[in-house]
């Protein structure tokens, strides 16, 4: 790695007599870049295989989900029956998003949580996550999404065939074309990203609040609502979807879903594609910075 | 190799008395007072030693380890290993450094221990032949062959603690921080524990900075002994010299066959040059035997003219009253 990086911002300047004098370099040799990234994928392979491990909490998580489900389909049944304005959004889509929504929980929904990450903030383990070469953010972020893909990997497949074989109006849509389809998987992905970043953000906090479910619920009742998982984005009125698109949750759940259910079209995917990019730089950037922040006035828990 | 110049921390720590009205109150206006962990610590380590870190809970131990591992940063003062500073140049330095938290698992709870290894191998980017030879040398001095396979969660503390040891020493290090490597172990896992540590210090040539409550450890693997209160600085010498500064004392027990002039001959012993009778009773006598004024064998000589002796044995003053008397002597 480079050492160079991090000196300019250290804090005790009664070392910067000592900044130039470069320490010995043993193992340059090895440490370039295209190495350099192996390290975060097994950290995601490790995490993966592990949390693959939980068959049982996945055939619960499978039947709550379908629950939940059947209960949000028979409400928005019995509102547009009974609905007399034209509703911006078909039944069918509907129940197509709310399938969607359960299939891929674990890619949209902020409360999923790594506790052990929590532990090792509030335990003061860190410090042997602090002592590895490497970038403590690349870490976190890499078993963050394992964990994620290893839930919906389990979930997502029993969920789908079921509901796409289920009766009308409880059937789920295959996707509206070919064409969406793909732009739903790079889009359902990139706001896999998307979610893990902002998830990100909850974690680093718990540096300063040490309390990771004061964290978790102040990002989970915001970013949940603001990601049409409450009420679907697009039932709500002009005016708050024009808000909810301000923010990056809604880029993480509901655009996604929407495009596969031909709501949006191939041109507003495309454009909508450009800014879960935008927004995954961004929100990577600005987390790796107050990561870097919180780090350098971490106090390790417990002696 | 390891230099620390003056090296200072300090916490705030918040703090409330008890009640309910105090808890609350402490909702408004907190009262912090700041903990000076460390205030001025200096020392310089070579290559190749073990070095005893002691002191008692609380003194700063820890928080030195945590230092010269790159973890937390001083309020000041300066510290260079093997020319980097730890916490500025955390990501390069810490290739170098091995650290076993006793207290702490850095090992997958629920994955085989192999899968840990792997990770770490891909962490430390350790080639695949210096790997495979580390893991081998490791497997077979520490006994692990059975273990490696089995997820950690199912792994004895002694086990686990021979896998943590050898996990932070697959990537080579120059230097081992050991905090508490044998906290809770019992005898067979800690005489394992610190004869793997004499082994690798002796063939690998890795220094060893190890702190610990227990005095045997210091006694059987460090030759130097730093010792901390209160974040500051006590002693910083050789295990013997301390020893001969302390432990001119011998202890002698004495087991005896009872006889008819016995309470003539016991008066007698009481009154031998040099000696302190710590006990006298039941065919048992425990004598302390200062060796500045008399010596071992004078004494034995004596004690057997005036009584039957059955068995003797002798035992320096353990290395734990040495260290409660260094406690006492700085006012701990």
């Amino acid at each position: 790695m480079n050492t160079g990086k991090e000196k300019p911002q250290s804090a005790q300047s009664s070392q910067v007599q000592h900044a130039n004098d470069g320490p010995p370099r043993t193992h340059t040799a090895i440490n370039r870049p295209p190495r350099n990234l192996k390290r975060y994928v097994s950290v995601f392979r490790i995490r993966l295989t592990y949390s693959l491990q939980y068959r049982t909490a996945a055939l619960a998580g499978v039947a709550t989900q379908f629950f939940w489900g059947f209960v949000l389909i028979m409400v928005y049944t019995a509102f547009y029956s009974a609905s007399s304005s034209d509703p911006s959004i078909s039944l069918p889509q509907l129940v197509t998003y709310v399938w969607l929504q359960q299939s891929f929980l674990a890619f949209v929904m902020l409360w999923f949580r790594d506790d052990e990450l929590f532990r090792l903030i509030t335990t003061g383990n860190i410090a042997y996550e602090l002592c590895r070469p490497g970038d403590l953010y690349g870490f976190w972020y890499a078993k963050l999404l394992a964990q994620r893909m290893a839930s919906a990997l389990l979930r997502c497949f029993p969920i789908m065939i079921v509901a796409s074989l289920l009766p009308q109006p409880y059937r789920m849509m295959l996707p509206a074309s070919l064409v969406s389809a793909g732009l739903f998987i790079i889009a359902l992905l990139l706001g896999l990203l998307v979610l893990v970043a902002i998830s990100m953000f909850i974690y680093i906090s718990v540096f300063y609040t040490m309390s990771p479910y004061g964290s978790l619920l102040m990002f989970t009742v915001i970013g949940e609502f603001l990601a049409g998982l409450i009420i679907p984005v697009p039932l709500m009125p002009d005016w708050l979807q024009d808000i909810v698109y301000l923010f990056p949750f809604g880029w993480t759940a509901d655009f996604p879903f929407r495009v596969y259910a031909g709501h949006f079209g191939h041109t507003e995917a495309l454009f909508g594609i450009m800014s879960q990019l935008i927004w995954l730089v961004a929100l990577v950037t600005l987390g790796r910075q107050a990561m870097k922040k919180a780090l350098r006035r971490v106090v390790v828990q417990g002696g | 190799m390891i230099e620390l110049h003056h090296i200072s921390k300090s916490f705030k720590v918040a703090r409330r008395s008890s009640g309910i009205a105090n808890a609350f109150k402490s909702l408004f206006s907190r009262e912090y007072t700041t903990v000076q962990a460390l205030d001025d610590i200096s020392f310089t380590i070579k290559s190749g030693e073990i070095v005893g870190y002691i002191g008692p809970n609380g003194a700063g131990k820890s928080t030195t380890i945590k230092i010269m591992s790159g973890i937390l940063v001083p309020d000041g003062g300066e510290c260079r290993i093997m020319g980097y500073t730890p916490w500025r140049d955390r990501a390069t330095y810490v290739r170098h450094i091995g650290v076993v938290f006793g207290q702490r698992t850095q090992l997958w709870w629920d994955v085989p221990v192999i899968d840990s290894f792997e990770l770490l191998r891909d962490i430390y980017k350790v080639p695949p032949q210096e790997y495979r030879r580390n893991l081998e040398h490791l497997t077979e001095t520490l006994e692990l062959s059975n273990l490696l396979r089995t997820p950690v969660r199912q792994l004895s503390l002694g086990q686990r603690m021979r896998c943590e040891i050898a996990a932070s020493l697959l990537h080579n290090p120059d230097i081992l921080f050991l905090d508490e490597p044998t906290i809770g172990l019992d005898a067979v896992s800690k005489l394992a524990v610190r004869q793997f540590i004499r082994t690798i210090n002796e063939e690998r040539g890795v220094t060893v900075i190890l702190t610990t409550h227990d005095m045997h450890d210091i006694e059987a693997l460090a030759n130097r002994i730093i010792m901390i209160g209160r974040g500051k600085l006590l002693v910083d010498g050789k295990l013997s010299d301390l020893r001969s500064r302390f432990g001119s004392q011998k202890t002698i027990t004495i087991d005896f066959r009872s006889s008819q002039d016995e309470p003539a001959s016991v008066a007698s012993v009481r009154e031998l040059p040099g000696i302190q009778v710590l006990s006298m009773a039941n065919e048992r006598a425990v004598l302390l035997v200062d060796t500045d004024q008399t010596n071992i064998s004078d004494v034995l000589g004596q004690v057997s003219n005036l009584l039957e002796v059955v068995d003797v044995s002798i035992t320096s003053q353990p290395i734990e009253e040495i260290v409660l008397n260094l406690y006492k002597e700085h006012q701990l």
